[in-house]
């Protein structure tokens, strides 16, 4: 059991997909521009990877090794069609913002690379749990970037005004920045030197050393 | 005699390198995920398309808000929609005998005994076959039209581009023109939804004096009045949407009609 809830928690910040791996990073600058957005991205991201982990980790053992990634793709682009459809039908609004997004999860490489790395060697249940526990550590991700863009570059949460902007009445100056995807990047890339800090064993070695001024 | 394994057994013991194997679960999964995305698209069409057709009201609904004066005709008239009415695309007359509450222009198109096959030089659209009827949205006062609103529709780059076409009531100037669906590339074509692009249209001659369709969306900027600028990257969206126009501002489509409101009025 520890072991289950291991493979849950240790995906969260230890091995979280966007910022130790760095994977997912498009759909991550794309999809924050408002926490609303980014929760039914992440939903959808959660719910791809939970299902195909455990179909493709049922069927793992008569997947033949030449034909494992059509096989696995096949099952992912499934999946996303059926999640895109149920959006658009019962969630329009959402996901004609959403646009392509959603379906391009297909390509998003944290899902692919959970299906080869994960669900193709471990049985149905630990890939459940490794699967929740990827989705929710790109949900996590997906939800503070989302949450900061939509605070800082339109003073809204939900579309609920939190902090009031000048246009308003109030105080606020909306950051336009936040609502363009460099600001993502900067978002991204502050929080992984945060985590790194905090966990040095996450810091990569230097491929190259600036050589020392020995010349002189 | 009875230990012997069935067929599916069988296939599920041959070893993962045999070449049947890999062709047989590749089949059974392309099956089985096949099974799923059909019988999803199914099964959630009639709420998508509901959803569809709520958006293309609200479209038109804001288009007319974009024109001016329109909306205060219309409270004035006490009327809160425009008047559909159906048309007979090859005589340009209305047909009353259909009712214009139920006509469903997508099933028609669809229905052999009610659309017709497009030769393929007449098909400048490409929509293969096209209903005979045609529903148009009127704004009529006294006798006076004050705005016409036609659907028109093109294969585009990728996707089938839908549109209404509002014309003034002298029939050749532009009122507005409203993309109401498409799926062309995001960024790029898909651009041809944004409301600063739409309002290029307004003011814009459809047919010179002899009756030229010459309406087109230009490779660049515009020039002359029967230009509006194209979107850069977005060349083969400008020309779906030039197609859109040509062809149902010409004789396949609308154009009789046209011709019939110039010489008799509504």
């Amino acid at each position: 059991m520890t072991g289950l809830l291991d493979r849950l928690t240790r995906p969260l910040v230890a091995e979280n997909p966007v910022t130790l791996q760095i994977l997912g990073i498009c759909s991550a600058l794309a999809v924050t521009t408002t926490l609303a957005t980014a929760f039914t991205m992440a939903a959808a991201m959660t719910a791809v990877l939970c299902l195909s982990g455990v179909i493709i980790s049922t069927i793992r053992n008569h997947i033949p090794h030449a034909v494992r990634l059509i096989v696995q793709i096949t099952i992912v682009a499934s999946l996303v069609i059926l999640i895109d459809g149920l959006l658009r039908a019962y969630a329009f609004e959402m996901s004609k913002r959403l646009s392509v997004f959603v379906g391009l999860i297909v390509t998003n490489c944290v899902v692919l690379g959970r299906a080869e790395a994960f669900a193709m060697k471990h049985p149905p249940l630990p890939t459940l749990f490794d699967a929740l526990g990827n989705g929710l550590g790109y949900s996590m991700i997906l939800i503070i970037v989302g949450t900061l863009r939509e605070l800082l570059g339109a003073g809204t949460l939900l579309g609920r005004p939190i902090l009031l902007t000048v246009a308003e009445g109030g105080w606020f100056e909306p950051l336009a920045l936040m609502q363009r995807a460099p600001a993502a990047f900067f978002i991204l890339g502050l929080l992984i030197w945060a985590i790194r800090t905090l966990r040095a064993d996450q810091a990569e070695t230097p491929e190259f050393r600036v050589a020392a001024e020995e010349e002189r | 005699m009875s230990d012997r394994p069935g067929p599916w057994r069988r296939f599920l013991a041959l070893s993962n390198d045999d070449p049947r194997k890999a062709i047989g679960v590749t089949l059974l999964v392309a099956l089985a995920s096949a099974l799923v995305v059909s019988s999803a698209s199914v099964l959630l069409k009639p709420l998508q398309q509901a959803h569809v057709e709520r958006d293309r009201q609200a479209r038109l609904d804001a288009m007319l808000d974009a024109l001016p004066a329109m909306r205060e005709l219309m409270i004035e008239a006490g009327i809160d929609s425009l008047e559909t009415r159906i048309v007979d695309l090859a005589s340009g007359r209305f047909d009353t005998t259909i009712d214009a509450a139920s006509f469903d222009p997508a099933a028609a198109a669809a229905d052999p005994a009610t659309s017709i096959a497009l030769s393929s030089e007449a098909d400048v659209a490409s929509l293969k076959r096209i209903a005979t009827h045609a529903p148009v949205y009127l704004l009529e006062r006294d006798g006076d039209l004050h705005l016409i609103v036609l659907p028109v529709s093109a294969l585009g780059y990728q996707s089938l581009i839908r549109g209404s076409l509002a014309l003034e009531p002298d029939l050749t100037t532009v009122a507005a023109l409203t993309i109401t669906e498409q799926g062309e590339t995001p960024g790029l074509g898909a651009r041809i939804e944004e409301p600063a692009w739409q309002a290029l249209w307004a003011g814009k001659k459809i047919a010179d004096a002899d009756g030229r369709i010459l309406i087109r969306v230009a490779q660049g900027p515009a020039e002359g009045p029967y230009e509006v600028d194209g979107i850069s990257g977005a060349t083969r969206t400008g020309n779906g949407v030039t197609n859109m126009l040509t062809f149902w501002l010409g004789p396949e489509g609308f154009g009789p009609f046209l011709d019939r409101l110039k010489r008799e009025g509504i």
